[in-house]
């Protein structure tokens, strides 16, 4: 006990001195700043004489990206997919100049960024061609792909070398990676998977559930360690989320045996004139679920990383009031930003947590079979957990 | 609102490389880690169980054990008990048998030295009978050796007669 302990304040305090780091690494001076969203070319939004614009520097740390940004002018261009009415295209994101204001004479047509996102422009005059823009699907490997790809490729070599362990010294205590881990297992096992499932019938949703569990909370953890690979809004990411979701609204229905269809579609015991009701109500419900699931994923995540971003644009602004302004309020941020660090990561573990408790919820109400006290209690855990 | 727009790149490769993910975990990581857990639980708790019930034996067989001792203990203490009268009986026994044999010695000797104080009383009777003869014989070869002496004596004997 003393020792899972110790090895949780070792995590803390290693996790603290990374967010303490990302005063220095992760946000660029203002001036670079308004030098990418003007060259970006948003000309409704900027202009110069304005300065520093926080809501626009936080957008473009928190939404996916084709490079990866490092530092100053340095980032790693990735490579861009996209299939037009014509077929795909594959080049690199290094074709579009730093920040994205060049243009690339791609096979079948010429290609720019605009507000991040892939447009077919005119060769000649530059102008947005919204014709085949609209037929342009951007399979791009992104900065949330590839920090995807990153976390997936950690996740596999963190428990392939588990599993590895578990075979090599069966039946003995656990050691290593491995002790860090199981309690982890054991806690998504006897906490969440049992207790909602059941006993009898958890054991074919733990592979989800674990993969899912481990995906968001290794990238939550990822997205607070401000510096490559780490620092992405992977999981708050609303596409991700979704996905995330979609798996667990699929496994539901695809699980959901007769008792539990009754139950959406003619709730026994309720009158007809109810159920007109309460079925459309129930049948909502389905979706409702898990898109609450995504929306919570996606809100908890991206506002953790907005709030540490706020925090430091703070700085820029007073500082461009002020210099000696500006020095001031970096204490007051720095501060700030490492309790609201130390909550991001108990939130990073949380969200694991609810998102990996809900599903299996979910799962246990689709293969509920019996008729017991606790069969109309998850229908108000979502509503009390919401707000976290 | 780019914060909130699906992206169907991102959706795409999250599709497919969960799907990746999630197959070649179940197959490669979970499965053997919880079934080495699960396993392992089981040996546990089946060690458990085995140790619960050695101690249970281990009470019955010192229970038995002390049963076991507790007739010995009393078998000892009838033993002892046996031998003990076995040994009074037999010095008994012998003690008697000693007395009688003694007795009978005893008697037996007395008998013998009745035996042979009548032998010699016998003997003696007879030797003293032949040795007063002797005597008498020899006196009276003396006392009639002269005819004086014949006369004196017959004079002597007749004198007491006269007066009887």
């Amino acid at each position: 006990m003393v020792n899972k302990i110790n090895i949780f304040k070792h995590f803390l305090l290693s996790a603290s001195l990374l967010l303490i780091s990302s005063v220095s690494f992760s946000y660029e001076p203002p001036d670079t700043v308004a030098v990418r969203s003007h060259s970006a070319g948003a000309p409704a939004h900027h202009d110069e004489s304005h300065g520093f614009d926080a809501g626009k520097m936080i957008l473009e740390h928190v939404v996916d990206s084709h490079e990866w940004h490092l530092w100053g002018h340095t980032s790693i261009p990735l490579p861009v997919i996209v299939k037009t009415d014509k077929g795909f295209e594959v080049f690199s994101s290094s074709h579009f100049g730093h920040g994205g204001s060049e243009e690339y004479q791609g096979k079948n047509y010429t290609y720019a960024l605009k507000e991040g996102s892939i447009v077919v422009v005119d060769e000649l005059d530059g102008s947005v061609d919204e014709a085949a823009t609209a037929s342009l699907y951007d399979f791009s490997i992104t900065k949330n792909v590839m920090s995807m790809f990153i976390t997936m490729a950690l996740m596999l070599w963190i428990f392939l070398t588990v599993a590895k362990a578990y075979t090599k010294n069966a039946g003995k205590a656990p050691k290593g990676l491995q002790s860090f881990v199981e309690p982890l297992i054991m806690f998504v096992r006897d906490d969440l998977a049992k207790p909602s499932i059941g006993e009898k019938r958890y054991e074919r949703f733990m592979p989800f559930l674990l993969t899912v569990f481990f995906f968001v909370m290794i990238s939550n953890y990822l997205g607070l360690i401000p510096f490559f690979p780490g620092g992405v809004n992977l999981t708050g990411s609303i596409s991700i989320a979704m996905v995330l979701a979609l798996f667990t609204l699929l496994i539901t229905v695809f699980v959901g045996n007769k008792h539990y269809w009754q139950h959406i579609f003619a709730m026994p015991g309720v009158p007809i004139p109810v159920l007109i009701i309460l079925t459309p109500i129930e049948i909502l419900g389905v979706i409702l679920r898990p898109f609450v699931l995504m929306v919570r994923l996606f809100a908890n995540i991206t506002a953790g990383h907005i709030i540490a971003l706020a925090f430091f644009s703070l700085i820029f602004i007073f500082g461009e009031m002020n210099a000696g302004l500006g020095y001031g309020v970096s204490i007051l941020s720095l501060v700030f930003t490492v309790f609201m660090g130390f909550l991001e990561l108990l939130v990073a573990f949380l969200q694991a947590y609810v998102f990996t408790l809900l599903s299996a919820i979910y799962f246990g109400s689709a293969v509920d079979e019996g008729h017991h006290i606790h069969n109309h209690e998850d229908d108000y855990l979502p509503e009390n957990s919401a707000h976290v | 609102m780019e914060l909130v727009k699906p992206s169907i790149g991102l959706i795409f490769w999250m599709i497919v490389s969960f799907s990746i993910i999630l197959f070649l975990l179940k197959k490669f990581a979970w499965k053997p880690i919880l079934g080495m857990i699960k396993e392992r639980e089981e040996s546990i708790e089946n060690a458990l169980a085995s140790a619960e019930k050695a101690k249970l034996e281990m009470k019955a067989l010192q229970s038995s054990n002390e049963r076991i001792l507790a007739e010995a203990r009393s078998e000892r203490d009838a033993l002892l008990k046996d031998a003990r009268e076995i040994r009074e009986k037999m010095i008994s026994e012998a003690k008697n048998a000693a007395n009688k044999e003694g007795e009978r010695m005893l008697a037996a000797a007395r008998e013998n030295i009745q035996i042979e104080k009548n032998k010699a009383i016998a003997d003696l009777k007879n030797q003293v009978a032949s040795l007063s003869i002797e005597i008498a014989e020899k006196i009276l070869r003396s006392e009639l050796s002269s005819d004086e002496k014949q006369k004196t004596l017959v004079n002597t004997l007749l004198k007491d007669v006269n007066l009887n």
